[in-house]
């Protein structure tokens, strides 16, 4: 008996760990969407024809089984990378992304070089 | 050696700056989708608008040349495109297929039996969501299409004299 107590609860356990890693937040993603039509809104916070279109589009979408990668390939297809917040990294934005770690390196290393030369003296 | 590194990074650093400002200011900042110009139009599944059977990619890639039109009849620019839509009519080489936008029915009709339909086909997308499939976010807007779906031309807005002039040069080449 216990011993099938214990192989229930793993197994819901499973299911649970299961849901959360598989589900898709449509919230999130929506707010990850820009609305093209508004001023600074994204889909998530907009009322607009085209956001309440891309929210049923969305809802569709994670319905028929599509990952968060797979919804935001097939919007950057249709209206390009700006209608996402966070555009995915590549070889025309990596200068973006990588700017802010150059800089804290760079920084880093010049005040070290300048802290060097200070104790020097 | 210090100095001079340090001198460097502070004028790469300058440079970088001043070509990313150089970059994004030359830039046009008004957004549209004509870089889908090029793409292939994929997954067409448009509802007619009398009875309901579907328009698929088979449908268009019969005709030469077809032009998607997104059009309500509470949109004031559809009013001012719609005579150069039944001008464009008379192209042989180009068939015009209209997309009705989150309408009613029957308003539809009667913004058709009131300024002429131009269309040789006409479909309906009731809750907009055959538009994503095509970047729609705004209409009127209307896709020029070849044989092999490929977008030739996409226009954002009403079709004007000049849009009308380029169309007809591209469907009678």
């Amino acid at each position: 008996m216990r011993t099938k107590v214990i192989i229930f609860f793993i197994l819901i356990n499973f299911n649970v760990v299961n849901a959360i890693t598989f589900s898709v937040d449509s919230n999130k993603i929506l707010k990850n969407l820009r609305c093209l039509i508004c001023q600074g809104q994204s889909v998530a916070d907009s009322n607009s024809d085209f956001a309440q279109t891309i929210k049923i589009v969305v809802k569709d979408q994670i319905n028929d089984g599509k990952s968060e990668k797979e919804i935001y390939d097939f919007l950057i297809e249709k209206y390009g990378e700006w209608i996402v917040y966070k555009p995915p990294f590549n070889k025309v934005n990596f200068v973006l992304w990588l700017f802010p770690y150059i800089a804290l390196v760079s920084g880093g290393v010049i005040i070290f070089l300048f802290l060097k030369k200070r104790d020097n003296h | 050696m210090q100095k001079k590194i340090i001198k460097s990074s502070i004028i790469l650093f300058l440079i970088f700056i001043i070509g990313v400002f150089f970059v994004g200011l030359n830039k046009n900042s008004i957004y549209d989708t004509k870089n889908l110009v090029g793409q292939k139009i994929t997954k067409i599944q448009l509802e007619r608008f009398n009875d309901k059977r579907i328009i698929t990619e088979d449908d268009l890639k019969k005709n030469n040349f077809t032009l998607i039109n997104f059009w309500a009849s509470w949109c004031a620019p559809c009013r001012d495109e719609h005579p150069i839509l039944i001008k464009l009519n008379d192209e042989k080489n180009l068939k015009l297929l209209g997309v009705n936008f989150k309408d009613k029915k029957s308003n539809a009709l009667e913004f058709l039996k009131d300024l002429g339909d131009p269309y040789d086909d006409l479909a309906r997308d009731e809750l907009g969501k055959q538009s994503i499939n095509f970047g729609i976010y705004g209409i009127p807007e209307s896709i020029l299409i070849n044989k092999n779906l490929v977008i030739i031309k996409k226009f954002i807005g009403p079709i004007s004299k000049n849009d009308y002039d380029d169309i007809k040069n591209i469907v009678r080449q």
